[in-house]
Formats: structure tokens, C-alpha cells, sequence
């Protein structure tokens, strides 16, 4: 856990964690946190950058209904990061404006 | 391509779902409960029966409660799918529906009856700065809570009004995260306007306890509680910096990085509005609703609405909700005597009215006021997804849009992937503003499905033509 | 905006404010006409709202020259039109023409259309064209798929912002000093004093001229000026995508890029009446076209999807009309209200306004529907 992030984590049920890369670093994330909550806890305040006018955003509200949490998950761009459960060697990176089509 | 026939389809595994699952089953239905989650209990009791927490008492006993209702929901044979999307309701009832789980793929249901639980959602809170980064509903922050064991790392801002508000005050409270301040948004007078409905809510006194208690709890930790804020403006270059709030007339700033918003929710209406489902506008809750008998039924036959989306009434009517929809599909589809469905639903009726007593008190005294249904600064967003602005919807009021749907196609409001889930409530009042008339006059947008957004892929394989070539056109003359 | 229109008479009243109406109405504004445009609800049915925007010339014209003229003519003229509006109203619709192709997934579906487009070109020879095979085509589209035979491309060709080109026309009408009146079906129209009066549930107004510009709404009222209007609703379904990188420059028939980076995919063609609800079955098959050329668009997200009805004559060709009982009295349908919007404005226009009627238009008769 980032110091630099929001929120801190109160004690946990079960120690399990699981790796997940965002943006390329490796970060130890709780087993059972969705995509959102891992980049949240982690410090990565700003998730994606938006199509229209490239302002950052973070996730908003949380249940799937904003569309503001949306990152490349494995490969696959625009998924809402809230509605994701993390994996054991998830690849996340943020989406900067428009996905690529390629 | 597989097409599953079943009795009945729960779209939704909330209290309202839960237990119209669990009636269907009582009285032998073929029934299936999806919901796009991993776990059962919809937002109110999101992550009840996993709860990533050492110690959830944290959240409360009204969150501890159901527990039972999953814990019942899991071991009964109901048939669950999670992680599944429902994106798509046909004319004659084919749902569309896609498995994110390991399995995956998209399939076709018919359903003889569908029971849409899908719940509410936060509503719409435009104030200049809402889209930065650090700023996100209370609801959303409750969730990280229940569902990922996380809380504020230093004290923050909650501003707005309502249950929902008082309630996670109160356990963050508990967890031992301080709060910077309460901006309580209710207006002055919505006290005095709500003891008109007192009497309805001492039918429910143990709504009126519990939120006093919880008032109690928050003046007694010392929490800065500032009341009949007027207006506000949150501040930052890239993230949520600081937080301007006006209180008669007086503009005050606190320095902050986390500012959560919450002035109620409202019914989630995307699914009853793309299968043409008639609406209401509630004029108490100011809010559209799916139009529904006393079963739940809404205007397009052997589709039912339980729970809040089909208006506000919290999780403890939800349950009542749900059974009595059930109740009506099973007798619908001729599992049920009409006899043995009424001496079932009597007491199912009894406590729903119980529960829909507390409304008109707690809507009154948590009124939204119009400056914050209506924003007042042409630069605040209003469409988050198209960034497109109040003062930008108001040149379309100018340049001729009277409704919703021509102010979307010339501004592109309503035109990103929330599909106007939150933008459709502000587009609305701003144009009623504008052209002095009440809300239900103004109309909302026309939504469609896709529910949510799918990819190609997934929608060509939805309806496989039975030979792969393309449908036949109807004569286009040349 | 007027809320409430005055009752002083008007040069000029046009029915319906979708693309056709706005068109002419701003044509006729900016040439110092006082006109009112009287419009249904706001969700009324309006084709506007369903347009795919292609500003589309090939392959028209097979059972009538004049058609594809015509289509030709207006598509000329859009680039003119086009930085008219922006000049004024600082609204940039989006216009570009960089020609258009029309794909064929199989070798005898490129030769079939190889062949019409010959038999145009030789009765007019500016309707050009190439046959590309799938090498050629993929130099121009690298986006193209393997399972292509090829397409066929024209330069006269291009597309717009079908939405943006509506809004512009109603900022530049009303600059014009155009006035529009939402909410105001119009339920007769009654012939008066040499003019017209309209009534709109308990409001009248009087113009000189009147211009049914009302779609599928046409058909009731053509007869109350001695016009014809036999036209029929004909739905047609559309995607639209996500926004992506730019991947697609030139705009084809059923699958076009736009400048914002959403793509845009289409149609059908059913008859169903006044239904414009969407279908599974038919946006699967909208969908599956267009995968087939472009695989890379499997994975891309549908943001929504829209239907809309189609405004169609018998033939399918358009109907510019005066009234000979009742002069001052014009019809203007077709169904391609966004290549044709251009034509509207700059020619149907001053058409209305006493200017000679283009020989062309002598296929756009409604007597041609008489048996």
C-alpha cells in the first residue's frame, strides 16, 4: 500500500494476496478486490484519461453505473475496472483517451 | 447457440431478487437469478456473506441481517449465475444475456415471466468539479468499504443529505476514520415541511429511532455537521484539492483530497424503459418509476419490477417486494391458485406497507433542493462521460431542444457508455427550467438496448442467422 | 428561441423541422424570407435522428439518371454548404468527401456491382468509379479484412455528422432571424386569401408559402393543398461504437469512422410499419456485416443502437412538387435527407422562391405515381 493513496485498508478477514501488474509494476493487491479498489488502494488516484478532452477521472461510483473506472484489463480496453475481480498475474493498464483498434 | 426456457428469470440478486428466487422455488417454478456481481445481495448487502472485513459489525446489524437472506439464498437450488450481464430484452421476452464467468459466453433466454430487480443508483450530483479525481459518491465509498475492506485514509468531506449519508457517517465512526465535515445540503424548512408526514412515520418507528440514533452518534463524535448548505464548488487542478460551500449567502473553503456526494438515489430504469415500459414521474421522490400494479407488474405483461427500482422504499420492503412479484408470475404461468396466491401475499402486504410508511417523512426531510438538481454554473458537467456541460444543454434550450432526445443529438449528452444513467435526471430538470414546466412534461431519453455496452462479437453471435447469410432486405428502390 | 410564435403573417411556413425542413427553411431564411418551422414533439419519429451520414452518390440512379444527377449535384454543392454553416455558426459538421467504398464480399457480388456501375457511368459519364481487388482495396483500408473479394470506389463520395449538421442548420435558420415552433403538430392547413393557414392544436398562423417537410406525417396533409405524398415508412437499424483510434479514412456503405472515432455501422431495410424499435436479430446481422470486412471491429464495444423510419416513396425517389390548385404550396420528400441537404438548401430553395425549376426535378413528379 501506497502511502501517497486515499483510503488504508482496515484489518482483513484473510491474508491472501495475489500479484497484479498495473501499468507495468507489480503491486501485491488483496485476493478479492476488484480492479478499482486494487488501483485506489494503491495509490493510482487517476484511472483513465478521457476520450474528449483527456482529463483524468477515477473511479466514481463504485457498482458499475458510471462507466468512469474503465482500464485495459489483460488486453481488453474500456472494461469497468469496479465490476473486475483481480487474478493472480493480471496485466491493468490505464486507458489514456480513445482505445486503439488494432 | 443455446436458448434456456425457464418459468421465470430474476434479473438482479438483491434483497428484492433474493427472495423472489427463493418464493418462485417455493412453489416449484424453474426459475433463474442472475446479477452481474460475484456474490449475492446487491448493493445494500454487497459482500454480506464474503465480507473481506475481520470485523464486520463495523457496518452495522441492519447489514449483518442479511446474511440470513444470502446465507439462504446460497444454500437453497435456486439456480444462481454471477458475473452475468442481461444486456438486451426483446419484444417477446428473449433476454440477451453474456457470462463473464469461467465458462463465458452469450446465450439466449425465454423466460415465461422476468422479475427485473436491478435496485437504484446514486443520483446525480452536478457541482462544478465533481469529475475530478478524488471526488466519488458515498454509496461508492461505502462499497469499498463492504466489499474491500478499505476506508478513507485521512478525514474527509461528506456533503449532501440523506439515509445513506448519516448512515455511512456513522460507520466510519465506528471503524475509527474521522470525518472533516458534514455539508448538509437538506434545506431549511424540509424539517418542518416533513412533520406533515410524521404520522406515517410513526407507523415505522424503528426508522425514526434509527436514524435519530444515528444523528446522535454523529453530534456526539464531535463531527463539524454544517446544515442548509446553499451551494457547492469543489476545487483542483488534476485531483480534488479543496471543497467551497455557501451557507446563507457566506462562502467558506475546507482543504480536502476525498470529497464524497450523495443526495439519495433513484430508481435504475434503463431496462423498463428499453422495453417500453410505461413510467410515472414520483413527484415525492422526484424521480421516474416504472409504472406497476400491487404485484409489481409493469404495463408489458409477465414482466415485474421488485424493489427499489420501482421506487425508493429501502431493502427491508424489498423482500416483500420480491415475493409478491413471484407470487403473481407463479400464478401468471398457472403454478398457483389464485387462493392460495392472496393468503400468501396478505401478510407479505401488511409488511410492505409497513416500510413504505417512513417514505413520505424521509423524502420530505431529504428533499434534493433545486440548485443541486439544477446546476447554476454554466461550467459544470453535467454528461460526464461527453463532458458536455449545463451551460451547454441551456444553449440547447435556446437554440430550440424541448426534450431530452434533440438536446442529446445535438449536444451528444446521454451518447457515452453510461448511456445516460448520469446525465438523463439533470438533462431533464434543466430543460423543464428553462421552459418553466414540471419535469414529467420534459420526457427523458429514448433508451435502447444494448443494456450495457458489448462488442460486436458478442452481438452477432447473440442471434445466429440459421445460415450465416445476411437477413433479406425489404425492397430499397434504387 | 420563441415560446410562443406571433400570429402575423409569415413568407414562408415550413412543416416538420428535421433535415429536409431545416434545410429549405434555412435556404429560404437566409435569402430574406420570414419563416416559421413548425415541428412535432420531441419524440415524435424523426428519420433525422436515424441518419447513417453518408453523403452518398454511387450506385444510385439505376432506375432513374436524374436521380444519381441529382445526388450528384447536392454532393457537389455540400462542401459550399457546409462552410456556410460553419461560418456562421461556428458549428463544424464534420463534411468530408475523400470518395466512398462499397465493399463485396464475394467475387460475382464485386462483378454484379462492377457492372451496374458501368451501365451509370455510361449514362453519365461524371458518375466515376474504380473495381479494386482486395490488394488495391487494402492499400487504401489496411483495416481490411481477408474474407474480401474487393469493392468498388468512387470519388463523389464522402460523409458528415448527420446530428451536428441538424444543429448547425437550426443555429444558422435562427440567425437568419428564422423562427421555430417545437411542440406545434400542425393538423390542417387551409388554403386562405392566396396564402395559407395553418392550425396547430388551439394556435393559427398565416404564410404566404407553405413547405411540407413533414416526413411520413406528409401524407395527411398533402391532400389538404391538392399535393400527393404516397410514402411509407421503412425502418432501418443502426450501431454505433465506442470511440477508437483512427483506423478507417474513407467512409464505405455499411461501415464508416467518425471524427469523434466512434464507428458507425448499418442497416437494414424492413418493412414494419411505424415501429422503430431495434431487434436482436437484425442488429446480430448489422453486426456480422461488419466483421466480415473489418475483423479487428469484433472486440469493439457497442455504445447504442437506434432505429429509425425511413421516408419512402413507391419508387423511392424524391418528390418536389407545387401545388397547381393551390400555388404557394410545396412538397419536399426523399429519403437521403443528408446527401440531398446541400441540394435543399442552394437549389430547392430559391426553387420555391420563383427561381426556374432545375430540369432534372421533371423526375420528381408525384404524377409519376398516377395510374
Amino acid at each position: 500500500m501506497q502511502n501517497d493513496s486515499l483510503f488504508k485498508t482496515l484489518p482483513r478477514a484473510a491474508n491472501g494476496t495475489v500479484r497484479v501488474f498495473i501499468d507495468g509494476m507489480p503491486y501485491q493487491v488483496p485476493r478479492g478486490l476488484n480492479v478499482a479498489a486494487a488501483l485506489l488502494a494503491n495509490g493510482q488516484l487517476a484511472c483513465r484519461t478521457t476520450v474528449v478532452s483527456g482529463a483524468e477521472r477515477a473511479p466514481f461510483c463504485m457498482m458499475g453505473v458510471c462507466f468512469d473506472c474503465l482500464v485495459e484489463i489483460d488486453g481488453v480496453p474500456n472494461r469497468q475496472g469496479c465490476m473486475t475481480l483481480v487474478q493472480d498475474g493480471m496485466r491493468v493498464r490505464r486507458m489514456q483517451g480513445a482505445r486503439s483498434i488494432a | 447457440m443455446t436458448v434456456k426456457h425457464l418459468d421465470l428469470l430474476v434479473i438482479g440478486a438483491g434483497p428484492a431478487g433474493i427472495a423472489a428466487g427463493l418464493e418462485a422455488q417455493r412453489h416449484g417454478l424453474d426459475t433463474l437469478v442472475l446479477d452481474e456481481n460475484a456474490y449475492p445481495g446487491g448493493q445494500i448487502y454487497r459482500s454480506v456473506s464474503h465480507s473481506p472485513l475481520a470485523d464486520p459489525s463495523v457496518l452495522g446489524a441492519d447489514y449483518l441481517r442479511g446474511r440470513a437472506l444470502v446465507d439462504d439464498f446460497e444454500r437453497s437450488s435456486v439456480a444462481y449465475w454471477p458475473q452475468t450481464l442481461a444486456w438486451q430484452i426483446s419484444q417477446d421476452k428473449r433476454v440477451s444475456v453474456t457470462r463473464q464467468d469461467a465458462g463465458g459466453g452469450t446465450l439466449q433466454i425465454a423466460a415465461r415471466a422476468i422479475v427485473l430487480a436491478g435496485g437504484a443508483q446514486e443520483r446525480p450530483f452536478p457541482v462544478p468539479g465533481w469529475t475530478l479525481p478524488g471526488v466519488m459518491g458515498v454509496g461508492a465509498a461505502q462499497t469499498l468499504l463492504k466489499a474491500s475492506a478499505m476506508v478513507p485514509q485521512a478525514p474527509m468531506v461528506l456533503a449532501g443529505c440523506g439515509p445513506l449519508l448519516y448512515l455511512f457517517a456513522w460507520q466510519l465512526i465506528r471503524a475509527g476514520v474521522g470525518i472533516r465535515a458534514i455539508l448538509d445540503t437538506a434545506e431549511r424548512g424540509s424539517s418542518r415541511a416533513a412533520l406533515g408526514h410524521v404520522g406515517g412515520a410513526l407507523r415505522s418507528p424503528s426508522y425514526l429511532v434509527k436514524g435519530w440514533q444515528l444523528l446522535r452518534a454523529i453530534r456526539r463524535a464531535g463531527v463539524t455537521h454544517i446544515k442548509h448548505v446553499e451551494a457547492l464548488r469543489i476545487l483542483g487542478e488534476q485531483q480534488a484539492e479543496a471543497i467551497e460551500y455557501t451557507v446563507a449567502g457566506q462562502v467558506n473553503r475546507i482543504e480536502t483530497a476525498l470529497v464524497l456526494l450523495h443526495q439519495g438515489v433513484i430508481p435504475n430504469t434503463q431496462i423498463t424503459r428499453s422495453i417500453g415500459c410505461d413510467h410515472v414521474w414520483d413527484d415525492a421522490q422526484l424521480c421516474w418509476r416504472p409504472r406497476l400494479d400491487s404485484w409489481g407488474e409493469t404495463s408489458v405483461p409477465d414482466i415485474f419490477v421488485a424493489g427499489d427500482g420501482g421506487g425508493i422504499a429501502g431493502a427491508l420492503a424489498a423482500e416483500p417486494s420480491g415475493r409478491l412479484a413471484a407470487l403473481q408470475a407463479a400464478h401468471r404461468i398457472g403454478k398457483l391458485d389464485a387462493a392460495t396466491r392472496d393468503s400468501n401475499a396478505s401478510p407479505l402486504r401488511t409488511e410492505l406497507a409497513k416500510h413504505n410508511a417512513i417514505r413520505p417523512f424521509l423524502d420530505t426531510l431529504y428533499r434534493p433542493a433545486d440548485g443541486f438538481r439544477r446546476p447554476a454554473d454554466d461550467d459544470t458537467i453535467v454528461c460526464r462521460c461527453e463532458e458536455v456541460t449545463a451551460g451547454a444543454i441551456r444553449a440547447m434550450a435556446k437554440l430550440g431542444c424541448v426534450g431530452p432526445n434533440q438536446t442529446k443529438s445535438f449536444s451528444r449528452c446521454g451518447m457515452g457508455p453510461c448511456q445516460g444513467r448520469f446525465c438523463g435526471a439533470t438533462v431533464a430538470e434543466l430543460l423543464a427550467d428553462s421552459q418553466g414546466k414540471p419535469v414529467p412534461e420534459v420526457g427523458y431519453y429514448r433508451i435502447r438496448p444494448p443494456i450495457k455496452p458489448v462488442t460486436l462479437g458478442e452481438l452477432a453471435i447473440a442471434v445466429p442467422s440459421p445460415d450465416g447469410s445476411v437477413l433479406p432486405r425489404a425492397e430499397f428502390p434504387k | 428561441m420563441q415560446k410562443n410564435f406571433d400570429t402575423t403573417d409569415y413568407d414562408a411556413a415550413v412543416v416538420g423541422g428535421g433535415l429536409v425542413g431545416m434545410a429549405i427553411a434555412f435556404g429560404l431564411a437566409k435569402r430574406g424570407q420570414k419563416v416559421i418551422v413548425c415541428d412535432g414533439e420531441d419524440n415524435s419519429l424523426r428519420a433525422a435522428r436515424g441518419n447513417f451520414g453518408l453523403v452518398w452518390v454511387q450506385g444510385k440512379g439505376t432506375k432513374c439518371t436524374n436521380y444519381a444527377r441529382w445526388s450528384l449535384h447536392s454532393a457537389d454543392t455540400w462542401q459550399g454548404f457546409s462552410d456556410d454553416l460553419e461560418a456562421r455558426t461556428g458549428v463544424s459538421v464534420g463534411f468530408e468527401r475523400p470518395g466512398g467504398f462499397n465493399i463485396a464480399m464475394q467475387p460475382d457480388e464485386l462483378a454484379t456491382k462492377a457492372a451496374m456501375m458501368q451501365g451509370l457511368f455510361e449514362a453519365e459519364p461524371r458518375l466515376k468509379y474504380e473495381v479494386l481487388d482486395r490488394n488495391a482495396l487494402a492499400e487504401r483500408l489496411p483495416a481490411i479484412g481477408p474474407d474480401v473479394a474487393g469493392a468498388i470506389y468512387s470519388p463523389n463520395d464522402g460523409h458528415v455528422n448527420p446530428l451536428y449538421t441538424l444543429r448547425a442548420l437550426f443555429a444558422a435558420y435562427e440567425q437568419a432571424g428564422g423562427q421555430y415552433a417545437p411542440n406545434a403538430r400542425v393538423s390542417d392547413i387551409t388554403p386562405s386569401g392566396g396564402g395559407f393557414r395553418l392550425t396547430m392544436g388551439d394556435s393559427t398562423l398565416n404564410a404566404a408559402r407553405v413547405v411540407l417537410a413533414a416526413g411520413l406525417g406528409n401524407q395527411t396533409l398533402a391532400p389538404m393543398v391538392g399535393l400527393s405524398a404516397p410514402v411509407k415508412p421503412l425502418r432501418g437499424q443502426i450501431l454505433v461504437t465506442e470511440r477508437v483510434q483512427p483506423f478507417l479514412a474513407y467512409p464505405t456503405i455499411y461501415v464508416r469512422q467518425t471524427v469523434e472515432g466512434s464507428v458507425m455501422v448499418g442497416d437494414s431495410a424492413e418493412d414494419v410499419g411505424f415501429d422503430d424499435s431495434v431487434t436482436p436479430d437484425v442488429l446480430g446481422d448489422i453486426a456480422r456485416r461488419a466483421i466480415a470486412p473489418f475483423p479487428i471491429l469484433k472486440d469493439v464495444r457497442l455504445v447504442r443502437a437506434w432505429g429509425a423510419l425511413r421516408v419512402m416513396t413507391p419508387d423511392g425517389l424524391p418528390i418536389y412538387e407545387e401545388s397547381t390548385a393551390h400555388p404557394g404550396a410545396f412538397l419536399a420528400t426523399c429519403h437521403s435527407g443528408v446527401t440531398l441537404a446541400a441540394a435543399h438548401c442552394e437549389t430547392i430553395a430559391p426553387w420555391i422562391l420563383g427561381a426556374d425549376r432545375p430540369t432534372l426535378l421533371d423526375s420528381f413528379y408525384a404524377k409519376r405515381f398516377a395510374v
